[in-house]
């Protein structure tokens, strides 16, 4: 084991060489919404348990299939009168499962990247071919059944190994969802290729909102315009970027939809917002800012190393 | 350490479930439905009367809501048992002045301790849901299927004994099933259980007796998720209510009718300082045209009739 994963070196939020978008927005826009499967009797993996109470563990398998069976039409409605188009972090296997999601979501332009094959299925102690076999499951399920090759990997249930990100930049995966490290991309260091770190979120994620947080819907949309107003005046100086992951499962609930309609409304009701997918905002930052980021972390470092 | 080939199989991988209980099925897309005279918006509204014994077992879980601290938690069996001496009556009271019927989910052993309760149902018409025989008698997935059965017929022959009534709908402690819990209730003359919480309309579930329903009882709209569960207070609480209400009620004039149920649990919302607040909740669904006030059994009815 490392102290320090080893993907990116300190590089302090003030004094980075100035981002910009297109048509010189201040804030790159995204959302994820999380489609995902969950087995009823996943095999057991020794580093987690898939649930809480014994196989069939009822309340939680069939809340997270709300999402699919109700959850998703809503929250799908509310994007579309927004004009917001998903980037999917798609566990693969929903692509045969419930094709009619997937088809909805092609109709629609969004993106889809990869969540693994099942959320009930962890990567933790797998060895270097299972971790390969899972990456290309994705590559070739997804372009199967949808067209296109995937940009941007979301572990699936966020686990990982120490080889993860090295895999993903070999196969040509552009950039990854599982940094929380900050609200602009970073270059991420790997083996070979150029691999980065879109910001996601963990904080304006609805399932840590809702069930880790425990926050009432209300509350949801003040978090998510306040979160969208700070990041609002820091792009004037330097473009940054806002996901909101989402799980139909969560937000789709009646109870809980107009309440991030409200915050949606408000975000994309602003003038200088690059909605976009986070393919679009990885390549843009990828072709114009990549390598001056690197230049400029290398810059810093010098600059700072100790005094020997 | 690493996981054996196996872990990288999927033998279910296929189009629709993992199982075969019942199909994939998207809400949005089925047949609409219609509820007797126009409604747009059938109110279900399922308080539950639950006894947590003292000697509550800890495995395999305890159901939520249960004993916390060492033997003897009086707090917490005190505190439950609240619910099902005066809260109760609070709670049924402002049911009574809203005009809207119940169907009571009751553990056996309620039945059994209060019988009391039986009748405060039946003197109003209301109809009793199954609901175990209490709160540490659980079901859940590795239990003996003879105990199982033994334990749903303890649950449905005592309260039919008890009440008098049919009793044709199902919700388990903490809503948790094995895998031989619904053909045990399906065995047993049970037309519809509460425990997938994975849609907002009825729909058929599979089991060894024949297709039952599987209802939307409300895992959300429910006072002990909301106010103890995620500890929001009594206004959000209203909110919430209101919240999901708008949208089924908006869902309604163009998807066909919807349910919109309510979970209510005495030991929580009967307290003093909560029941205005459920009667508030209440208030705001039942003062809207086009809702329909129905027992879990006259809406599979209506349900079923149109399938």
């Amino acid at each position: 084991m490392r102290s320090d994963p080893g993907l990116y070196d300190y590089f302090p939020y003030i004094e980075r060489p100035k981002i910009t978008w297109p048509g010189g927005a201040r804030v790159a826009f995204w959302v994820a919404p999380n489609i995902e499967f969950y087995e009823l009797d996943p095999p057991i993996n020794p580093s987690r348990r898939a649930w809480a109470r014994p196989v069939p563990d009822v309340v939680s398998y069939a809340q997270r299939d709300y999402g699919n069976r109700a959850g998703h039409w809503r929250m799908m409605e509310v994007m579309d009168r927004c004009g917001v188009r998903g980037s999917v972090s798609l566990n693969v296997a929903v692509c045969e499962h419930h094709p009619e999601i997937i088809e909805e979501c092609k109709k629609r332009d969004w993106e889809f990247f990869s969540h693994g094959i099942y959320n009930t299925r962890y990567c933790y102690e797998m060895d270097e071919a299972q971790e390969r076999a899972i990456i290309e499951d994705a590559f070739e399920t997804v372009e199967k059944h949808t067209g296109q090759k995937i940009a941007g990997w979301l572990a699936p249930a966020l686990t990982h190994t120490e080889r993860t990100m090295d895999l993903l930049a070999e196969y040509g995966v552009k950039y990854t969802c599982d940094l929380f490290c900050d609200d602009q991309p970073q270059p991420v260091k790997v083996k070979k290729g150029r691999f980065i770190s879109l910001p996601y979120s963990l904080e304006m994620n609805d399932i840590i909102v809702y069930n880790v947080q425990r926050q009432a819907p209300r509350r949801y949309t003040e978090m998510l315009k306040a979160n969208f107003d700070r990041l609002y005046e820091e792009g004037a100086d330097s473009g940054v970027v806002m996901c909101i992951p989402l799980h139909a499962y969560a937000v789709g609930q009646p109870h809980r939809i107009e309440a991030f309609a409200e915050a949606l409304e408000y975000i994309t009701g602003h003038e200088g917002v690059w909605v976009a997918t986070g393919r679009e905002i990885a390549e843009w930052y990828t072709q114009h800012h990549y390598d001056t980021a690197v230049d400029a972390i290398e810059t810093h470092k010098r600059k700072w190393a100790p005094k020997s | 350490m690493s996981l054996g080939d196996d872990y990288l199989k999927y033998s279910k991988r296929k189009y629709g479930m993992d199982h075969d209980r019942y199909p994939w099925s998207i809400l949005q897309k089925r047949k609409p439905v219609t509820w007797p005279g126009g409604a747009r918006v059938a109110l279900w509204v399922v308080p539950a009367l639950e006894f947590f014994p003292l000697d509550q077992p800890a495995m395999p879980f305890r159901a939520p809501g249960g004993m916390v601290t060492p033997y003897p938690d009086l707090r917490h069996y005190t505190l439950r048992d609240y619910g099902n001496r005066v809260g109760v009556f609070r709670v049924f009271e402002v049911l009574d002045g809203l005009g809207i019927k119940a169907s009571v989910a009751v553990n056996s052993k309620v039945a059994e301790r209060c019988p009391f309760l039986i009748n405060e149902i039946a003197r109003r018409g209301w109809e009793i849901i199954a609901h175990g025989v209490d709160m540490g008698r659980l079901h859940y997935g590795g239990m003996d299927e003879a105990e199982e059965a033994a334990q749903v017929e303890e649950s449905i022959g005592t309260l039919r004994k008890l009440s008098g009534q049919p009793v044709t709908g199902w919700l388990s402690p903490a809503k948790s099933e094995s895998m031989n819990t619904l053909d045990l209730v399906a065995a047993a003359d049970i037309e519809y259980v509460c425990d997938w919480i994975n849609d907002d309309m009825p729909y058929p579930i599979k089991t060894k007796s024949g297709d039952i329903h599987s209802m939307p009882h409300s895992h959300e709209i429910d006072d002990q998720t909301i106010m103890l569960h995620y500890q929001h207070n009594e206004a959000e609480f209203v909110q919430q209510v209101s919240d999901q209400f708008r949208v089924l009620y908006g869902e309604a004039a163009e998807q066909g009718g919807r349910i919109m149920a309510v979970t209510i649990h005495p030991w929580m919302s009967g307290q003093p300082h909560r029941i205005k607040a459920l009667e508030r909740a209440l208030a705001q669904v039942i003062e809207h045209d086009g809702v329909w006030s129905a027992t879990g059994a006259e809406i599979l009815a209506a349900f079923r009739a149109q399938q």
